[in-house]
C-alpha cells in the first residue's frame, strides 16, 4: 500500500516528473503520427501502384512479343480459369515522345503501352484515372466543367467532339496565319517529320483528305508528361502550366519488333490525360491504341494477320489468391517464354524500399523514446538522490529493500502509462486533424507545408494501425520501466542509517 | 513473532559489540565492545559526548545497522544475523523509531505518516479492507500525542514539537515492543522537550513500553529508570536515574 501511496504522491508533487511524462508522450505522438502517414502513403500508394496494374502479368521476355495472344489467353483460362475474371492483351515498349512547346520541341523518355481500352478498364482502373471522366474545378472547388463523359461510358480512342472541335479551329487558324507551324502531315515538315511520313506511308498509314482529322494512332498521355508547376506570382499558389493536351499532336519515337530493332516514328493524336496519382506512372506512360502500335512495330503477320502481344494482364477473380495464381500459370507456360509475377512483385523495388524506409523512420524515432528513456533514468537518478531520506526513513519503519525498489520502479511504469497514454490520445488527434494543422502552419509560416502537387495526394493520407499504436505504447512503457530500472535498484540498496544521515 | 518466543527478563541485549566505520584506508572504531541490556517495560537512557557510539548503539539494537564483532539478542534470541527481510519484519513489528529531525515524509499528511508502518506491514488488500480501523487507530493515536486537530496537515505546516509528537504516533502505530529514541528531544526547546519527556514516560508507564533513548542531556536522561554512559566507545557507568 505505502508503494501506491508514495508513487502516485511522488507523481503529484514532483514537477520534473512532468518532464518525463512530457518527454515520452511527444516520443509516442511522434511515433504514432510519423507511422500513421506513413501507412497512409503506402496504403495510398499501393492502391495506385495497383490501379493501373492488374493483379497478375504474363510478359514476355522478347520486346518483339509472342505472337496469338487468343491462344495464350485460352491456355491461361484452362490452366486457372476459376481464378480469372479478366484478361486483356498489350504491347509495352520504350520510346520517346516529342511535342512542341513555344517554338521548342520537348523530348521525353516514356513506355509505350500500347492496349484495348475496353478489356484494359476490365482488368484494372483506367477511366478512374483519365481526365475527361473527371469534374474541371477551380481553385474554390467549384466544378467549373462537367465531366465529358459519364462512368458508365467505356473507354475509347474517340476524340471528344470538344477537343476536335478545338483542334480543327487551331489547325484552320495557323494554317490561315503561320503557315510554318502546320500540323505533322503538311508539306513544311522538317528532316524528322519528313522521315516519320515516309516511315506512315511505308506503314500503310493513309494520310487523310482533311488535314484537320486526328491520327490513327491515339494516346492517353501521362499528365505530367505534358505539363509543368509554376507559381502564380499573383497568389502565390502552385498551377500546372499545360504544354500539350487533347487534340494536340505528338510524335513518337521507339523501334520496331524482330532482329535487329529499327528505329520507327508516328505521330498520334491526344485523346486524353491520366492522372493516376503515381508520379512513376504520370511521368513515364503513354497508352497508345495496341493496333496501331502493332502495326508501327511490325508486330503483325503480313500473311496471317496474326498479332503480336508483350503482357497479358490479368484481374482476379475476389478472393483469389495471387501467389496460388502465379504458380499455376508458371507450371503450365512453357519456360523461357514468358515471366508470370503478382503487381506486388512486379513493384517489388518500390513497395521494399516504403517499407524500408518506414522501418528506418520507426528505428530513429524509436531512438528519441529511447532519449526519453535517458532523461527519465537522470530524472530518477535525482529524484532518489532528493528522497535518500525517506528511502532511510521507509527502511526503519521496516520496508524491505524490495518494497523501495517497487515504488521507484511503479513510478516508472506509471510515468511510462501516464506519457504514453497522453502521447497515444495527443497523436491520435494530430493524425485526426493533420490536415487542418498543415493548414494552420501553412497560414502561419506563408508557406505552403504540403505542396499536394509535389506529393500528388490531395490531403496529406493517414491510416492508423491499433497494433501500431499498441506496441508503440508498450514500447514506452518498457523503456520508462527500464530507465527506472538502475535508479531503483540504487534506492533499494541505499543502507538505512547512511541514509537517514544523508544531508 | 513475540507471541512464540517465551519472555526471559532480559528484553533487548547487545553481546560484545564492536562496529567501526571506514574512512578511506582508515577505521575508526565506534564502539569496541559493548554488552548492553534491558529489561522489559525499562525506560533506559544512553547518554555520552558527541562521537561517543551512542546513535550506533541505538541503530544496532534496531537492526538498522549490523554489528562487525559481537550479536543483538531480542528475548535471548540472536537478531542481528537474521535474514533481510526477517530484519525488517521485526523493525516494522518489534521496534519503533523516533529520531531527533522527525524524519516524516514531507509528501504524506500527518494521518498518512502515521499510517505508514501498517501500510509496509499488510499487503494493498489488507490494508483496503481493514483501512476503517486502521485510520481510527491512527486518529486514536494522533488525539493521544495532541493532534487529532492536524491530521490532514503536512509536516511542512506543523512546529517542531508537533512533528516529534507526529513521530511518536507513527512509532507506536506498528503495537511495538521497543521504542529506540534518538535524542527525541535534541532539536526542540526546552518546554516542548519537557512535553515530549512527559508522553514517553506516560507510554512507559501505561504500555509498559520498553524505551531506549539516546541523549546528550543529562537532565532529559534522568527521566529514565536507568542511565548508562557511552564513552569512546565503551560502556562507561550503569546507574539508576535520580
Amino acid at each position: 500500500m505505502f508503494k501506491l501511496l508514495l508513487c502516485t504522491r511522488y507523481l503529484r508533487t514532483r514537477f520534473i516528473a512532468l518532464a518525463s511524462v512530457i518527454s515520452v508522450m511527444l516520443g509516442v505522438a511522434t511515433m504514432i503520427v510519423v507511422n500513421s502517414v506513413m501507412a497512409g502513403f503506402s496504403t495510398e500508394m499501393r492502391f495506385r501502384l495497383h490501379g493501373l496494374l492488374s493483379d497478375v502479368l504474363v510478359e514476355t521476355f522478347s520486346l518483339d512479343g509472342e505472337w496469338d495472344p487468343e491462344k495464350w489467353m485460352t491456355v491461361l483460362k484452362e490452366t486457372a480459369g476459376d481464378d480469372i475474371e479478366a484478361m486483356s492483351p498489350t504491347v509495352e515498349v520504350f520510346g520517346l515522345i516529342h511535342f512542341k512547346y513555344g517554338g521548342n520541341w520537348i523530348t521525353q523518355n516514356v513506355s509505350i503501352v500500347g492496349i484495348d481500352p475496353v478489356s484494359k478498364a476490365k482488368v484494372g482502373a483506367l477511366p478512374e484515372h483519365l481526365e475527361n471522366y473527371k469534374p474541371v474545378k477551380d481553385d474554390d472547388g467549384n466544378i467549373v466543367r462537367a465531366p465529358l463523359y459519364a462512368a458508365t461510358i467505356p473507354p475509347s480512342w474517340d476524340l471528344h467532339p470538344t477537343y476536335l472541335e478545338e483542334r480543327r479551329e487551331r489547325i484552320n487558324r495557323s494554317r490561315a496565319f503561320d503557315p510554318v507551324d502546320e500540323p505533322a502531315t503538311s508539306s513544311t515538315e522538317d528532316d524528322s517529320d519528313a522521315a516519320i511520313k515516309e516511315f506512315a506511308q511505308e506503314g500503310g498509314e493513309q494520310e487523310s483528305t482533311d488535314p484537320t482529322a486526328p491520327h490513327k494512332a491515339r494516346v492517353y498521355i501521362g499528365f505530367q508528361l505534358v505539363t509543368m508547376p509554376y507559381v502564380d506570382k499573383e497568389t502565390g499558389k502552385t498551377r500546372q502550366l499545360t504544354m500539350a493536351g487533347p487534340g494536340d499532336d505528338i510524335k513518337i519515337s521507339t523501334v520496331t519488333a524482330g532482329r535487329p530493332p529499327q528505329p520507327c516514328h508516328f505521330y498520334a493524336t491526344v485523346v486524353d490525360t491520366f492522372k493516376s496519382g503515381m508520379s512513376e506512372y504520370d511521368s513515364h506512360l503513354v497508352f497508345c491504341n495496341i493496333e496501331e502500335l502493332q502495326r508501327m512495330r511490325g508486330m503483325i503477320d503480313p500473311d496471317s494477320g496474326e498479332r503480336a502481344f508483350t503482357r497479358i494482364q490479368i484481374k482476379l477473380r475476389e478472393g483469389a489468391d495471387p501467389d496460388t495464381v502465379v504458380e499455376k500459370l508458371k507450371a503450365a507456360l512453357p519456360a523461357g517464354k514468358f515471366h508470370v509475377s503478382t503487381w506486388e512483385k512486379k513493384q517489388g523495388p518500390l513497395l521494399a524500399a516504403v517499407e524500408v524506409e518506414a522501418a528506418i523512420l520507426n528505428v530513429l524515432l524509436f531512438l528519441i523514446v529511447a532519449v526519453a528513456g535517458f532523461g527519465i533514468l537522470a530524472i530518477f537518478y535525482m529524484i532518489v538522490v532528493e528522497k535518500t531520506r525517506d528511502i532511510g526513513i521507509l527502511k526503519s519503519l521496516g520496508a524491505s529493500s524490495r518494497g523501495v525498489m517497487t515504488i521507484f520502479l511503479s513510478y516508472g511504469v506509471s510515468l511510462g502509462i501516464v506519457g504514453s497514454g497522453v502521447g497515444v490520445i495527443a497523436g491520435l488527434l494530430f493524425v485526426r486533424y493533420i490536415n487542418q494543422i498543415e493548414g494552420g502552419l501553412t497560414w502561419l509560416t506563408g508557406r505552403k507545408v504540403f505542396d499536394e502537387t509535389i506529393y500528388y495526394f490531395p490531403s496529406i493520407p493517414t491510416k492508423t494501425y491499433p497494433m501500431m499504436v499498441f506496441w508503440v505504447a508498450l514500447g514506452a512503457v518498457t523503456i520508462a520501466v527500464l530507465a527506472s530500472v538502475l535508479p531503483a535498484r540504487r534506492a533499494a540498496g541505499l543502507h538505512p542509517v547512511r541514509a537517514l544521515r544523508h544531508e | 513473532m513475540s507471541e512464540t518466543i517465551k519472555m526471559p527478563q532480559t528484553h533487548l541485549a547487545s553481546l560484545a559489540v564492536a562496529k567501526s566505520y571506514s574512512k578511506g584506508e582508515h577505521k575508526i572504531p565506534v564502539l569496541r565492545g559493548v554488552d548492553f541490556h534491558v529489561r522489559r517495560g525499562e525506560f533506559v537512557s544512553i547518554i555520552g559526548q558527541s562521537g561517543s557510539g551512542k546513535s550506533t548503539l541505538l541503530h544496532l539494537l534496531g537492526l538498522l545497522d549490523s554489528p562487525d564483532v559481537g550479536e543483538v539478542q531480542l528475548y535471548g534470541h540472536r537478531i542481528d544475523d537474521l535474514p533481510a527481510r526477517s530484519r525488517d519484519e521485526l523493525r516494522n513489528r518489534v521496534f519503533g523509531f523516533i529520531f531527533q529531525f522527525y524524519h516524516l515524509l514531507p509528501e504524506l499528511s500527518v494521518l498518512e505518516n502515521v499510517l505508514i508502518p501498517v501500510m509496509i506491514r499488510h499487503s494493498l488488500w489488507d490494508f483496503w479492507k481493514h483501512r476503517k480501523a486502521f485510520r481510527e487507530q491512527a486518529k486514536e493515536l494522533l488525539n493521544k500525542v495532541g493532534l487529532g486537530h492536524r491530521l490532514t496537515h503536512r509536516p511542512s505546516e506543523l512546529s517542531g514539537g508537533e512533528m516529534q509528537r507526529a513521530a511518536i504516533a507513527r512509532a507506536l502505530m506498528g503495537n511495538p515492543e521497543v521504542l529506540l529514541a534518538d535524542e527525541p528531544t535534541g532539536n526542540l526547546d526546552a518546554e516542548t522537550g519537557a512535553e515530549i519527556m512527559e508522553l514517553l514516560s506516560s507510554l512507559n508507564a501505561q504500555n509498559e513500553l520498553t524505551i531506549i533513548m539516546v541523549t546528550h542531556d543529562e537532565a532529559i536522561a534522568q527521566l529514565a529508570h536507568r542511565i548508562v554512559r557511552l564513552a569512546e566507545g565503551r560502556l562507561e557507568a550503569w546507574g539508576e536515574a535520580a
